[in-house]
């Protein structure tokens, strides 16, 4: 792991070989960052790219299934499923990213100071963690937006809430196993204060297991997002969101049309699958004892 | 006295454990119900209230008294089973959850026994025979049911099952309106009918459980095939194992006496996190296939701002979920063959 030796060539060429040699064993992951790289792409240039405006109506072709003008068909009120399906991608990876970053903030902080200095502040923050997880992380994510009120802005809020405890319990337990190792007793000595040591010698070591976290938890929290605005939370009904767009097109999957529901239905597994994938490439490299 | 019971010391003990979540559980839910952005007393009052029935809801829920004095309040409220009025079916929102909460657990324990069935034969295969089709079926299986969105799933099946073959019946509720719902014993309608008699209604029921069960299972059943896989290759290289196999074991002891069952314990474990996923995807299939339960009742209170039954959804969701979790553990310690060494 990182802490092992900073002695730098040799050993910055070894974990690029590391990383080679991971891709080459296992092709998968390869492939999980070339959708990375499509998600990305889509969501940045996406929608100066889509053919159809995705809230332009078009009455007289509603619900046609299909075609070379329409890929993935058009909707009840004869907008184009595939531009809306494209131009959704920004918003989804928007929320999820945020969300994702706050709680890798909020947890990152509040895991140092329970991890580091431990007494009352871990005890009340491992109660406070308890009592988040003693939730249904879902059904506390609808609580939470339904308290602080119906905004996309809340749906990043409670996503990031019921995802912080991974990150503070993660980053607790890496700092507290290394603050009283040799390299963090060899930089108080040499005069670091506290929040130096912790922020540039003990932090930087849970950086690793957090990414794996982090690449796992985005498909996780576009699940989460997308299943509140599938419930009518968060996204109102013109925006193009998937989570939404299946809510609208399951009203008219009973009756046949199904590529209202099925094509943004299947970006969202998509995306998810992406960061599933990549997660676990990124776990092969960091750490390969723990593949399973 | 109780040093000479190890095992119900460690169950009272495990049983005092989930006191303070319980309390964290209901202050959190205090304050989601406090947090509404502006004044409360407006919220609960409903949309179409006026400034005297707004003023009458506040003193009605002493919202004009401090927090603290609120909290009292609640906790008291609570321990009398009260949750508030409903603003939409005007009912107390503790009965209308009652009335609904068999729905839900019919469909969500059903949805776990079959995942059980199916993810810990799955994950023992493939632990036993790694690299073959078995093995990557586990592993396809794994990734795909975590990465399937619930209420995408539940849509392809009704699109598959009920437009394309057929075969299922429409994606509306409990039972069909040909069929009379059976007399209330436990609120199951399996074990209701089956008591009654009655299997042409049995069947209705099941038929229409059926979809949204396998839709929920499937979801629920990765992280349990996952960890059943990975435990059991623990176990199996280890040292008891070598043992055990050395000393001339049957293949099938070894397998399933000494390994499946020491693998099992951290299968258990997991099942807490399965729960929270389980309840929470509950929500989501019970709105696809419009299943009367209260993950539906929350999500149309949701719709109309009825803030009382979204909050008292919430609440009763995480004691039902601390109460699964209390069960597993003391399943786990009543089978956990080394907790009376562990005590004494």
């Amino acid at each position: 792991m990182t802490d092992a030796t900073p002695s730098d060539l040799p050993a910055q060429q070894s974990t690029l070989e590391h990383v080679i040699h991971v891709l080459r064993a296992n092709p998968v992951t390869l492939i999980a960052f070339g959708m990375f790289a499509f998600l990305i792409l889509s969501a940045l240039f996406g929608p100066s790219l889509v053919p159809y405006d995705p809230l332009a109506t078009d009455a007289a072709n509603a619900l046609q299934p299909p075609s070379l003008a329409h890929w993935f068909g058009t909707d009840q009120i004869g907008r184009d499923v595939f531009s809306r399906v494209i131009v959704a991608t920004r918003l989804d990876l928007t929320i999820s990213v945020a969300a994702v970053a706050i709680s890798f903030v909020v947890g990152s902080i509040l895991g140092c100071i329970a991890g580091y200095w431990g007494g009352w502040a871990d005890i009340i923050l491992n109660r406070f963690l308890d009592t988040i997880m003693a939730f249904p992380l879902f059904v506390l994510a609808m609580g939470i937006v339904a308290a602080l009120g119906n905004t996309v802005e809340n749906i990043i809020y409670a996503t990031a809430i019921i995802n912080m405890p991974f990150y503070a319990r993660l980053v607790r337990a890496e700092v507290n196993i290394r603050r009283d190792a040799g390299f963090v007793r060899a930089a108080k000595l040499a005069g670091s204060s506290d929040i130096r040591v912790l922020a540039t010698q003990i932090f930087p070591n849970a950086l690793p297991p957090m990414m794996v976290q982090v690449s796992l938890n985005l498909g996780w929290a576009i699940l989460n997002a997308a299943g509140l605005s599938f419930i009518g939370l968060g996204v109102s009904p013109p925006t193009a969101e998937w989570g939404i767009m299946v809510a609208e097109g399951a009203n008219f999957i009973v009756s046949g049309e199904w590529w209202l529901a099925v094509f943004p239905g299947l970006w969202l597994m998509f995306a998810v699958f992406t960061f599933n994938l990549l997660g676990d490439g990124l776990r092969d490299i960091v750490d390969p004892r723990k593949r399973t | 006295m109780l040093t000479s019971y190890p095992r119900l010391r460690a169950i009272l003990l495990r049983v005092a454990q989930a006191v303070p979540v319980v309390v964290g559980v209901v202050v959190i839910s205090f304050l989601l119900t406090r947090a509404l952005p502006g004044d409360p007393a407006v919220y609960f009052a409903g949309v179409a209230a006026d400034e005297a029935s707004i003023e009458e809801t506040r003193v009605a829920m002493g919202l004009d008294k401090p927090l603290p004095v609120q909290f009292v309040r609640y906790v008291g409220d609570l321990l009398q089973g009260d949750l508030g009025q409903s603003l939409s079916s005007g009912r107390p929102v503790a009965t209308d959850l009652a009335s609904r909460l068999p729905a839900s657990l019919e469909l969500t324990l059903t949805a776990l026994i079959l995942a059980v069935v199916i993810a810990v034969p799955l994950g023992v295969l493939a632990a036993t025979r790694p690299g073959t089709w078995v093995d990557h079926l586990c592993r396809v299986v794994v990734t795909a049911g975590v990465s399937l969105p619930t209420f995408f799933t539940g849509i392809l099946l009704i699109y598959i099952f009920y437009y394309l073959l057929g075969i299922a019946p429409s994606p509306l509720g409990r039972l069909d309106f040909i069929y009379l719902s059976p007399d209330h014993v436990t609120g199951f309608y399996l074990i209701d009918a089956a008591l009654m008699g009655d299997w042409e209604t049995w069947r209705g029921a099941a038929k229409q459980l059926v979809l949204p069960a396998a839709t929920l299972a499937l979801f629920t059943l990765a992280p349990i095939a996952r960890m059943t896989r990975a435990a059991m290759l623990t176990a199996l290289s280890s040292d008891f194992i070598r043992t055990a196999r050395a000393a001339g074991l049957s293949r099938r002891a070894v397998l399933y006496r000494y390994a499946l069952r020491n693998a099992l314990l951290p299968v258990v474990t997991t099942l807490g996190m399965v729960f929270s996923f389980a309840l929470g995807a509950n929500v989501l299939v019970e709105k696809v296939f419009a299943w009367p339960g209260i993950g539906s009742y929350a999500v149309e209170a949701l719709v109309v701002s009825d803030y009382a039954a979204v909050q008292g959804f919430v609440l009763a969701m995480a004691l039902l979920f601390v109460l699964l979790n209390l069960v597993v553990d003391l399943l786990y310690t009543a089978i956990d063959p080394r907790i009376g060494f562990d005590a004494k």
